[in-house]
């Protein structure tokens, strides 16, 4: 019993961080169609950027933890969302109302570019970071022979997803932003009409997503410790599993299918074998596609004759 | 219709060409709306009443001419043809619906109103900031786009569905919403693509009443395509009939209903050039014989 607890919560943890990238390919895929491959780099950025930012904060002597956090927060935030904003400024909105493959493959050419890129000024190394917030509860007895532990971090990163992901179904829900945004994704030229600046809704959809990024990108640099330039492809395949097992284009879907697969990865490794623990992930991707091909909260496209 | 109109006229299309490879969809055509006037286009199918449309509304950049669109409070006139989609709508006000119906089906008929106030609702937001926050500015602003939006749900008639998806409305409703929709974005000229097309007769008169007091109460000019003569002759103060993409009549319902271009054009060419020679003949000594 324990030791399923302590695999919940690694799950938990590990599914919030795959959500929060998860979002970032449903919100590009509802508004203009295409799956962003150059997500998962993203991601990794934010991770490279949170990583200086720490050593920068130790430069600063800014010792006190939570303050550091969150500028480091900030700056990753800052930072990647410029870098989402101009990916799609360079490679996708030129070849907007071009046939559906040449964005796709543009984003393939950009996820290996911003690789090579990280290779190249960071180093191919792998990264190590020190552990910033250490320390937890122990949930269990003292005498039972497993300890379930949760860590501050795990609370940290649950309560952070928690309160990002609320910010942002706010944004989506209330806000002329999130309106746009919608209506945008339903039908452009309409939107358009309307007085909406398409491109620039368009815009502030990738910085959303590369914000979210690229704190699940913080995250995984505090939870792991390591990271390196590769970090961002099995992420962001991982991240894109989850989109699809949730449904593609539902906001709520990519939280859940992020939890999913982070619990089902956990539960893999915990009980059988953690070598085949990503081919547990993607067997129950392909498994639901063939069940519901739209996912598990995406809806049936529904055409009228 | 009490203040004195600007004199200007509202819209000006001046040798407007539009040429897709060898074919003139539009050939150099030139007419004039006026202020606070329905002015319906008409003609038969393949005309480029629509082409024509398209041209106003950013979706196709015109092989030549000018259009020149004269708000009624204001001097600067707006070049169309210049001009990027998005803002024809946001500063030139020009709105538009299609002849297929394009309401924003997965949302509710109320937000279908207030994303086509977006640029009020963004600028009063700073960028959704303010709303995030729930800053005093932007409720306001916001209270008064639910406002505008009721206003106009009270006039179509669909205040009680305010909450519905817009998708799971009545045809008719629908049409009326996106009406209602576009002018949400605060036109100075509103154009409708065939409005009335499946309506029945019942809807055709609400529509014909819609859109008669939107003229009188908002004194905003309406470009109107239509088939259905029945609201064509009934509302529009003024009429150009297209052929071929040529204007071929402009005038007065009462000038158009007896030109006789117009009526071959619906009606086709006069039968004795159609018959062969001799039958022909036969007809007109027939009506002469008859006539004496």
């Amino acid at each position: 019993m324990e030791y399923f607890i302590q695999q919940l919560i690694n799950g938990i943890s590990l599914g919030a961080i795959y959500g929060l990238i998860a979002i970032g390919y449903t919100m590009v895929y509802g508004i203009i169609g295409m799956i962003n491959f150059a997500h998962g780099e993203i991601y990794m950025i934010g991770a490279f950027v949170s990583l200086i930012g720490f050593l920068f904060m130790g430069v600063l002597g800014i010792s006190y933890i939570p303050l550091a956090l969150f500028l480091v927060l900030l700056m990753a935030m800052l930072f990647t969302a410029i870098y989402g904003w101009a990916i799609e400024r360079i490679a996708y909105r030129p070849l907007r109302g071009s046939v559906k493959l040449a964005p796709l493959i543009s984003a393939i050419g950009m996820s290996i570019v911003l690789q090579n890129y990280v290779q190249l000024t960071q180093g191919a190394r792998v990264k190590p970071l020190q552990p910033i917030i250490q320390g937890g509860f122990e949930l269990s007895g003292a005498n039972a022979d497993f300890h379930v532990r949760l860590s501050y971090l795990q609370i940290v990163i649950v309560l952070l997803t928690i309160a990002l992901m609320s910010i942002f179904t706010y944004v989506i829900t209330r806000t002329p932003l999130g309106r746009a945004q919608r209506a945008t994704e339903q039908d452009m030229t309409m939107a358009s009409l309307l007085g909406i600046n398409v491109d620039r809704i368009i815009s502030t959809t990738f910085v959303m997503g590369a914000a979210l990024a690229a704190v699940a990108g913080l995250m995984v640099t505090l939870y792991y410790g390591v990271i390196d330039f590769y970090i961002g492809f099995i992420a962001g395949m991982k991240a894109f599993t989850a989109a699809v097992l949730g449904g593609i284009g539902s906001l709520p879907g990519a939280m859940l299918g992020g939890l999913l697969i982070g619990l089902i990865e956990a539960f893999w490794s915990g009980y059988f074998s953690i070598g085949y623990k990503d081919v547990a992930a993607f067997s129950i991707l392909v498994l639901v596609l063939i069940f519901r091909p739209t996912g598990l909260l995406g809806k049936p496209e529904v055409e009228k004759v | 219709m009490t203040i004195a109109a600007n004199p200007t006229p509202l819209l000006r299309v001046e040798h407007l060409t539009m040429r897709f490879g060898g074919l003139f969809a539009i050939n150099d055509l030139s007419f004039a709306a006026k202020q606070q006037e329905i002015t319906a286009i008409i003609g038969p199918n393949g005309a480029g009443k629509t082409t024509v449309f398209n041209c106003l509304t950013g979706f196709y950049k015109p092989s030549s001419g000018r259009l020149t669109l004269t708000a009624p409070d204001s001097d600067t006139p707006h070049l169309l043809e210049r001009m990027d989609g998005f803002c024809i709508t946001k500063d030139a006000k020009v709105a538009r619906t299609f002849q297929n119906i394009r309401l924003f089906s997965g949302m509710s008929v109320l937000e279908n109103l207030l994303v086509a106030q977006h640029n009020a609702l963004m600028r009063a937001s700073v960028y959704s900031l303010a709303g995030l926050l729930n800053l005093k500015s932007y409720r306001v602003k916001e209270r008064q786009s639910i406002e505008k939006a009721k206003y106009w749900l009270e006039k179509i008639g669909l205040t009680a569905q305010a909450d519905w998806s817009a998708g799971n409305l009545p045809y008719g409703s629908q049409r009326r919403l996106e009406i209602a929709r576009a002018m949400c974005t605060d036109p100075v000229l509103l154009c409708l693509d065939e409005p009335a097309a499946g309506l029945n007769p019942k809807e055709s008169l609400e529509l014909n009443d819609l859109l008669l007091d939107i003229r009188r109460e908002q004194r905003i000019g309406i470009l109107l395509i239509e088939h259905d003569m029945s609201v064509v002759m009934n509302i529009s103060d003024h009429i150009v009939v297209l052929d071929h993409g040529a204007r071929i009549a402009d005038g007065s319902p009462i000038e158009i209903r007896n030109d006789p271009a117009v009526i071959r054009a619906y009606l086709g060419a006069d039968e004795d050039e159609d018959l062969p020679q001799e039958i022909a003949t036969d007809i007109r000594h027939a009506a002469q014989r008859e006539a004496r």
